[in-house]
């Protein structure tokens, strides 16, 4: 490693006038053609709630994985409580006292609870002594969890908890947390907030990175915004608006998806007591499924992830078949149809991931577009390939879906997952669908793609489609869908109109609160 | 006529474990690689090159024992090869185990020319005192030859290892979720090296055995299967060191079956009894796998997987 550019100085200490507890210090991380890192600096207090803000692509996650020492820096210096700090390893930064809960969890789903807790320790205690502390630790902190659970069948905030525990097993310092709320409901994020100020208080420093700008105004003391590698702002976010921390983020003034009034059309897709068995040991049934979606109209169903969202897209896409008349599009029962059946009447679907599901990941654009649009579009002539109209078709895609990308001919890996999700996306709008399906159309993409994503299907409902959303993502249901349905361990909850909806009436009717009560019952 | 009174029911089951000790050596082995993630398809490869190793070096020096080391290091050099192309190169693991069987074979076949026709040196029984004066019971469970018990107290080493103890613990969360290990900051090439070595080991143990033991001759070719057996065995046993001796022994049962009712004269083409533990093998699959969650459930989730460490 390089030395620093310059002797690392002792920063000030924090307002709140807590002793400083992690310096970064001109911190630079090159990838082939890429600074993801470009000299960041900033500090966090001991006890102090810092936000760490960036759009993706930013170098928020460079950033932590150097502090927990999953990837070493190529210069700048790093001081921990007055000492140098330059983990080799992530064993190394825990034995430090930093600890951090990843954003896509890393939890092993064949194993329990302890055995989990086990695996994130350097020198766990036997399995008897293990099970205690984790009990005690998780009722001392508000979040209850059963040691001998297998993970794999906990939910998405249970699994979290987890990874909570795991961290606070090691009493750590600094506890590293990315994107801890995109998966819980309200309710189970305000106990996850409960137990961070608890944390807090006790002078452990958190380093907070979220999408959510009003969970950071109201969570944290500090924040230090990412843009393009560089530190671009150091601000207290309580004194600023949600917007003023997206534009600042984004460097530029933010769009915000506008609706146009329109009425409500026929009833386009019905759906009458579908019942689904999963199709993997760890999914969800659904039961019982009753809707009716009208064309221009969107439909949002909320949810944590894990209650049957991937079971109602493959219901609806066409992946899993069901009774014929579970599912009817314009009067017709088409429970019976696979996808490509019900391409041709008009219902398309975009699945949550985008990479591997969505898109083949190392096909190329043109390819991928005509992986789903071959029968709508014509870009097949008697079994062979129409090339020249498939290349066409994506590169209408890009342009109509600002895709920055150099051309079609691009593996679908190569694009930025906001990129790749507005591909994806446009790929289904411009069929023209009756009836369309998106589950998570938002999901780990920034502000300015996710503006942009949902304006396209507000537009799509206006032309007189009928659009169903499912996404965890409250603030996006609110903001886009007329009715709101909470999706709850394979039920469906009755539809109503999203403006006579408060966000704590959502929480509730995810089942929330009821979640917490049985999680208790069983610890 | 048939005339099945020539079979006696002992006899047959202390062959039976005999006849089963090669492909339970060799499916105990490729269970540890499969649980820290590993497909390695070379398993057959491996138990011949290991029965040349292990006859070459037990002729030259006159000891069984010093056959068996050599055959475990020329199974683990052997699969090491595989470790290098997979873990290090990221080689597909499917076709680079299929290369290996066919450069096992071949190998061997190489180093085995001056050996075809030779008796090798005999490994000796070890009755185990006391218990085999057991009536019945000692007769057909405790007069064997060491590798048996070895073989059984393998298995139990195994089992205990990877149930109880924080290296067991860390090689199941290896096949389980790699890049989730990798974050935690496991060593996820290394221990998948060390567990590819040790399937490697195994694997040429049981083909010492075949050399040293059951046959014991060397002829080019003479695993005839058996590598293909024990990795069937695997997927049959869920991935549970337990029941892979259940199946091994189920499958050694059935071996010896047939030779017996060839022997009995029974009035059936020798060849249908021959496939006979194939064709059991393959419909005992089939039930096994017709239960599509519980088999997907045990399977190790990063089974066969291609590991690129990102950072």
């Amino acid at each position: 490693m390089t030395a620093p550019p310059e002797t690392p100085e002792t920063p000030p200490a924090a307002a709140n006038g807590a002793p400083v507890l992690l310096t970064v210090d001109g911190l630079t991380k090159t990838y082939p053609g890429v600074l993801a890192n470009d000299h960041v600096s900033f500090s966090i207090a001991e006890g102090e709630i810092h936000a760490l803000l960036g759009e993706n692509g930013a170098g928020k996650s460079t950033l932590v994985k150097m502090i927990y020492g999953l990837v070493r820096p190529d210069s700048g210096a790093m001081t921990l409580r007055g000492h140098p700090f330059a983990p080799s390893e992530p064993r190394a930064a825990r034995a430090a006292g930093v600890a951090m809960v990843f954003q896509h969890f890393s939890l092993f789903d064949a194993l329990n609870v302890a055995e989990n807790v086990a695996l994130g320790m350097e020198n766990p205690p036997g399995r008897g002594a293990l099970a205690g502390r984790i009990r005690e630790m998780s009722e001392n902190y508000g979040l209850p969890l059963d040691p001998h659970a297998l993970v794999g069948n906990l939910s998405a905030g249970e699994r979290q908890r987890v990874e909570i525990i795991r961290c606070l097993l090691q009493e750590p310092k600094l506890l590293i947390m990315d994107e801890p709320t995109s998966v819980l409901t309200p309710q189970e994020t305000a106990i996850l907030f409960a137990t961070l100020r608890t944390l807090s208080a006790e002078g452990v420093a958190i380093l907070y990175i979220s999408h959510k700008l009003e969970e950071i105004r109201t969570l944290c003391d500090g924040a230090t915004i990412l843009r393009q590698g560089k530190v671009a702002a150091t601000c207290d976010p309580r004194g600023k608006s949600a917007r003023e921390l997206a534009e600042m983020m984004v460097g530029q003034a933010l769009h915000v998806p506008a609706r146009t009034g329109r009425e409500a059309g026929p009833v386009a897709l019905a759906l009458r007591d579908l019942n689904l068995s999963p199709a993997t040991p760890f999914g969800t049934a659904l039961k019982a499924l009753c809707l009716e979606v009208r064309a221009g109209e969107v439909l949002g169903i909320g949810g944590v992830a894990g209650n049957g969202q991937d079971e109602l897209l493959s219901a609806l896409s066409g992946e899993s078949t069901t009774a014929p008349d579970a599912v009817v599009v314009n009067g017709a029962p088409v429970g019976h149809l696979g996808p490509n059946a019900r391409r041709r009447l008009a219902v398309l679907a975009t699945p949550e991931e985008r990479l591997g599901h969505a898109a083949a990941p190392d096909m190329s654009l043109t390819e991928n577009a005509l992986m789903t649009a071959a029968i709508r579009c014509n870009l097949t002539d008697r079994g062979f390939l129409n090339r020249p109209a498939a290349e066409e078709f994506a590169r209408r895609i890009i342009a109509a879906f600002d895709v920055r990308t150099p051309g079609a001919g691009n593996p679908a890996r190569s694009l930025s997952g906001g990129n790749l999700q507005k591909f994806v996306v446009g790929r289904e709008i411009l069929q023209a669908p009756d009836v369309l399906v998106v589950n998570q159309p938002t999901w780990g993409v920034d502000a300015a793609a996710a503006a942009a994503i949902r304006q396209a299907l507000l537009d799509l409902a206006a032309n007189g489609a009928a659009v169903v959303v499912i996404s965890q993502d409250l603030d996006e249901l609110m903001t886009i869908s007329d009715r709101f349905a909470a999706l709850n361990e394979g039920r469906l909850s009755a539809p109503r109109p999203t403006r006579e909806l408060s966000i704590d009436e959502i929480g509730l009717m995810l089942g929330g609160a009821h979640d917490m009560e049985v999680a208790h019952a069983e610890a | 006529m048939m005339d099945l009174s020539g079979i006696d029911p002992l006899v047959l089951l202390a062959s039976l474990m005999v006849a089963s000790t090669p492909i339970l050596l060799a499916a105990i082995g490729e269970l540890v690689a499969e649980r820290a993630g590993v497909l390695n398809l070379g398993v057959e490869g491996m138990m011949i090159t290991g029965a040349i190793c292990g006859f070459a070096i037990a002729v030259e020096t006159g000891s069984p024992l010093a056959g068996f080391l050599a055959a475990a290091a020329g199974g683990a050099v052997l699969s090491l090869i595989f470790g290098l192309l997979t873990q290090i190169f990221l080689s597909n693991q499917v076709a680079t185990g299929l290369a290996l069987t066919l450069f096992g074979l071949g190998l061997s076949a190489m180093l085995g020319q001056d050996y075809a026709g030779i008796k090798p040196p005999a490994t000796g029984k070890t009755s185990l005192p006391v218990l085999s004066d057991l009536p019945v019971l000692g007769r057909v469970l405790f007069q064997h030859d060491m590798m048996v018990y070895v073989s059984l107290a393998l298995v139990a080493l195994i089992w205990w290892t990877l149930k109880y103890s924080r290296a067991g613990l860390i090689l199941r969360a290896v096949g389980e979720n790699h890049d989730a290990a990798h974050a935690l900051g496991y060593k996820v090439v290394r221990i998948r090296l060390l567990a590819i070595a040790v399937g490697g080991a195994c694997a040429g143990l049981g083909g010492a055995y075949l050399s040293l033991v059951r046959v014991p001759q060397w002829t080019e070719g003479m695993t005839a299967g058996a590598g293909w057996i024990a990795l069937a065995i695997v997927v049959f046993a869920s991935w549970k060191p337990w029941r892979v001796v259940l199946g091994a022994y189920l499958f050694g049962g059935v071996t010896v079956l047939q030779l017996n009712l060839q022997a009995a004269g029974v009035d059936i083409p020798v060849e249908y009894l021959s496939m006979s533990p194939y064709v059991i093998t393959i419909v005992v699959l089939v039930i096994i796998s017709s239960d599509r969650s519980r088999a997907a459930l045990n399977a190790p989730a990063s089974l066969g997987k291609v590991f690129h460490a990102t950072d």
